[in-house]
């Protein structure tokens, strides 16, 4: 055989055989090579990782696998039988259940309708909706899930809508289960009712394949693991016997540095300016976020950290004009302003990155280019169009600093992997330079490589005075930037404190309610 | 700890999450509507508010009903069908053309009925497969089935086979001394059993996912293809209903007949809430938008000193308004 073969392949136990293997499997979009001559393969009662970086071709793999996607050469074998599915819809039907990277589901239906469409239960030849909502409640309790099955689905945030997606996934007698980032914006104790489900699944003898940027997630889960870089197969290892820094060198194929200069930064003095840029007095809506105030200081980073529903989303949407506030009111640089459409916030030179990339940033048609310099276009009005040269300067500038790739700045933005679409957003607002940035997530399915070039960035702009209002479920992250955290739940603010020998376990501790009485509080 | 997955699920949650209401706003928003309008003509004219009226509504309008049926579940997919006015004059010219050769009524019908499905399916292939867009592949099925029309005779044919004559005049009557006809009884069996389809089989549900994402539903293993062109073969199939309906009620074949009518139906569906985008939308909605388009027509032809170009204005103008305002009354809502 190939070489791709030969190499790094583990030892597989005598009684297992493979219930998936592809082999030498290669895709080309245009002259992209998404994927070349990649083999893997899945064991009943594995949980197997796919690891690589932004764009290495692990989605693509995985809808090769699942009929998304048609393969130019290769075999795929399931279950010992050939088969090239044409749809998703057959690979469903041969046993494989998937939750692609992207939420993917209709927004349109309701939550038990978006788990069991396709094979919901049924009496006299129409759907037993009664029936239905029973199990899909079933579903949602058995994974530790309070979701309202008849609620619509377009109602619910993004994270809850991937809980939903992964439920759809588990609710069937599948033989593998591939989840392509799952816990990309999932709180740590979801990401723990996730790992019981794939447990069970284990136990069960189901293939799971799971893919994640967050190494220690697949520590913690994973068996073994396939490892991909640039489209091609690297290694195939078993976690176990496999550092994590050696995982890192296995898969950018050098060694990492940037990572610990921010954590030697760490506890740098707060900025000395204290001019306020942006402050929220009062500022509510009814049903979404308590009266609150907060006070953004010039080159200063406030993180978010707060549970998935504590309101931090809510809180930026109100902060950006998205929506609108009921009660309270904002200061731009201590002038009272309404802010009452995003477009007067990008006047006031207030950007924000939303979380849910695929609904509210991503316009796939477009180019790399024409989405970066969307929001610049749009504060500088439509009929003062950027020069030519400024535009591919600023594109290339960007592309660099990100490490966007394909770097061709004429792709379509739907053809990008989903990390650097998330790259491409935050240059969106980058190019805009403002003077208050809302990050929501800004880091959701992004490598630790790029994610680590993201954070030093943000902290390099905040020096240079721009003010950061950083919301990320990963608090470590949030530790790691903010000069001051502002904690959230139920929909308020419960603490504000100066971000100085802060733990993440301190900060769970204040999120858990259970307050300890100590001179944790800052400066208001 | 609690606060986690959906936080604290409070009332407010549930009561914003779950709102049935806010769905069926815009169809309640065409009924109120409706029935104000309905009010408005009995208040204003003499003998409107007449409950045969109200079956004249229906009685002359029942082909219109069919076809804004089979156009809801086309823009429910988030499609359009501009060809079923001309599959309407299609389906008219064949069952006069085979009746006067002497077919049996019952074979000429079911002779319509397959060639509609069969055009709306091309259509469907034609949409799905090759990935033309459903305007352009639709107003191909417009000339097209026009032109067939034009192809089996320039001139009206009239229909006097005895059957479809006897069909086309039999009336039920109703309790009251009120009557109706043949014709809105299978207008109203097709609303019911769209509404069915619609609300409690697998093939509509699925109607709605792929309006409401067509790249999702495909990675969902739905069976968008069938769905995709299943939509175009039944509004093919209500065109040639819709057509037959009409024949009733004219009892002549003819390549002018139903010109432009595809627009009503579009207009029918969409005063009755559907949004042309796809995903949401009832066909009870639809039958509501027939009956103010209908409606509307009414009130020209009582009040009587409206010249007919002014007929045209007319509704032009009132729904608009009346479009206006079912958007002020769903917007407070959302
Ligand atoms: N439909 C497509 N057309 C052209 N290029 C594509 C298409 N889909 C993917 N690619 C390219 O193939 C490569 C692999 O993409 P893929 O989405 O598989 O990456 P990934 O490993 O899943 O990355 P991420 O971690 O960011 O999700 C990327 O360079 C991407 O730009
Ligand atoms: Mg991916």
């Amino acid at each position: 055989m190939t070489h791709t073969q030969e190499r790094g392949v583990t030892e597989l136990p005598n009684d297992r055989r493979p219930v998936v293997e592809m082999r030498d499997v290669s895709i080309a979009f245009g002259n992209v090579q998404a994927l070349d001559r990649v083999s893997m393969r899945l064991l009943p009662g594995e949980i197997h990782a796919l690891m690589g970086e932004n764009g290495a071709g692990k989605s693509t793999l995985i809808k090769a696998l699942t009929g998304v996607y048609s393969i130019d050469t290769g075999r795929i074998v399931v279950g010992g039988e050939e088969h090239e599915f044409a749809t998703p819809a057959a690979a469903q039907a041969a046993g494989i259940s998937t939750v692609y990277q992207e939420v993917n589901l209709v927004p349109n239906l309701t939550v038990a309708e978006n788990m069991l469409l396709g094979r919901e239960p049924r009496r006299f030849g129409g759907i037993n909706m009664g029936a239905m909502n029973r199990r899909a409640r079933a579903t949602l309790e058995r994974l530790g899930l309070d979701i309202n099955p008849g609620s619509l689905l377009g109602h619910h945030p993004i994270a809850v809508q991937q809980l939903v997606a992964i439920a759809r996934a588990v609710d069937v007698d599948a033989r593998v289960v591939i989840l392509d980032e799952p816990t990309s914006s999932l709180d740590a104790e979801e990401v723990q009712k996730l790992f019981d489900v794939m447990r069970r699944l284990r136990e069960h003898g189901v293939a799971v394949l799971f893919v994640s940027h967050f190494l220690d997630q697949v520590y913690e889960i994973a068996d073994r693991m396939t490892i991909l870089r640039n489209g091609r197969l690297v290694e195939e290892r078993m976690v176990a016997e496999t550092s994590q820094l050696e995982l890192v060198r296995l898969m950018i194929g050098r060694e990492l540095e940037v990572l610990d200069r921010l954590d030697r930064d760490h506890g740098r003095a707060a900025p000395n300016s204290a001019t306020p840029v942006l402050t929220a007095v009062g500022l509510g809506r009814k049903g979404s976020l308590e009266a609150t105030d907060l006070t953004l200081f010039e080159g200063e980073v406030v993180g978010i950290a707060g549970l998935l529903g504590s309101g931090r989303t809510e809180l930026a949407r109100l902060l950006f004009g998205a929506d609108t506030a009921d009660h309270g009111g904002l200061e731009v640089r201590s002038t009272r302003r309404r802010l009452r459409s995003p477009r007067h916030a990008i006047d006031r030179k207030i950007a924000f990155s939303s979380e849910d990339r695929k609904a509210e940033g991503v316009i796939g048609d477009l180019t790399v280019a024409d989405n970066m310099l969307l929001a610049l276009q749009a504060s500088r009005g439509w009929l003062r169009p950027i020069p030519s040269a400024t535009r591919a300067k600023l594109v290339r500038e960007y592309i660099q600093a990100l490490d966007i790739r394909p770097t061709d700045p004429n792709a379509l933005m739907r053809n990008l992997s989903g990390g650097n679409q998330q790259k491409v957003l935050l240059a969106r607002w980058l190019i805009t330079e403002p003077d208050v940035l809302i990050l929501d997530e800004p880091t959701r399915g992004i490598d630790i490589g790029a994610k680590a070039q993201i954070q030093t960035m943000v902290a390099d702009l905040a020096a240079k005075g721009m003010s950061v209002l950083f919301i990320s479920a990963e608090l470590e992250e949030v530790l790691r930037l903010s000069h001051r955290v502002v904690v959230m739940r139920d929909r308020r603010k419960i603490r504000e404190l100066a971000n100085e020998d802060v733990s993440v376990g301190d900060l769970l501790e204040i999120i858990a309610g259970e307050t300890r009485q100590t001179e944790l509080e800052g400066p208001a | 700890m609690s606060a986690t997955t959906v936080p604290n699920p409070t009332t407010w949650d549930r009561v914003r999450t779950y709102s049935p209401a806010s769905r069926y706003l815009p169809v309640v928003a065409t009924f109120a509507l409706f029935i104000g309008m309905f009010g408005f003509g009995g208040i204003s004219y003499q003998g409107f508010f007449d409950w045969q009226v109200f079956l004249s509504l229906l009685l002359d309008n029942s082909f219109l009903i069919v076809l804004a049926v089979g156009m809801t579940f086309v823009i429910l997919s988030g499609g359009i069908d501009l060809s079923v006015g001309s599959v309407v004059a299609l389906s008219t010219m064949i069952a006069a053309k085979t009746m006067e050769m002497g077919w049996s009524p019952y074979l000429s019908m079911a002779t319509v009925l397959l060639v509609g499905t069969l055009l709306g399916t091309l259509m469907g292939v034609l949409v799905h497969y090759l990935d033309i867009e459903p305007f352009i592949a639709t107003l191909a099925g417009l000339f097209l089935a026009r032109g067939l029309t034009y192809l089996i005779s320039k001139n009206s044919i009239p229909i006097t086979d005895e059957t479809f004559v006897e069909l086309a005049f039999a009336s039920i009557t109703l309790p009251g001394g009120y009557y109706t006809t043949w014709t809105v009884v299978i207008a109203l069996a097709t609303v019911v059993v769209a509404a069915y389809v619609l609300a409690r089989t697998r093939f509509g549900r699925t109607v709605y996912a792929v309006g409401g994402n067509e790249a999702s539903a495909m990675l969902m293993g739905l069976r968008v293809a069938v769905v995709k062109v299943g939509v175009y073969a039944i509004s093919g199939f209500c065109a040639a209903l819709g057509g037959l309906l009409f024949a009733l009620y004219t009892l002549s074949g003819y390549s002018l007949h139903a010109v432009g009518m595809e627009l009503d139906a579009i207009a029918a569906v969409v005063i009755g809430g559907t949004l042309l985008t796809g995903g949401r939308g009832f066909v009870v909605g639809s039958l509501l938008g027939v009956l103010v388009l209908g409606t509307i027509q009414t009130f020209i032809s009582f009040d009587g000193t409206l010249n007919s170009w002014w007929t045209r204005i007319a509704i032009g103008v009132l729904l608009l308004v009346f479009v206006v305002v079912q958007r002020l009354m769903t917007r407070r809502q959302s």
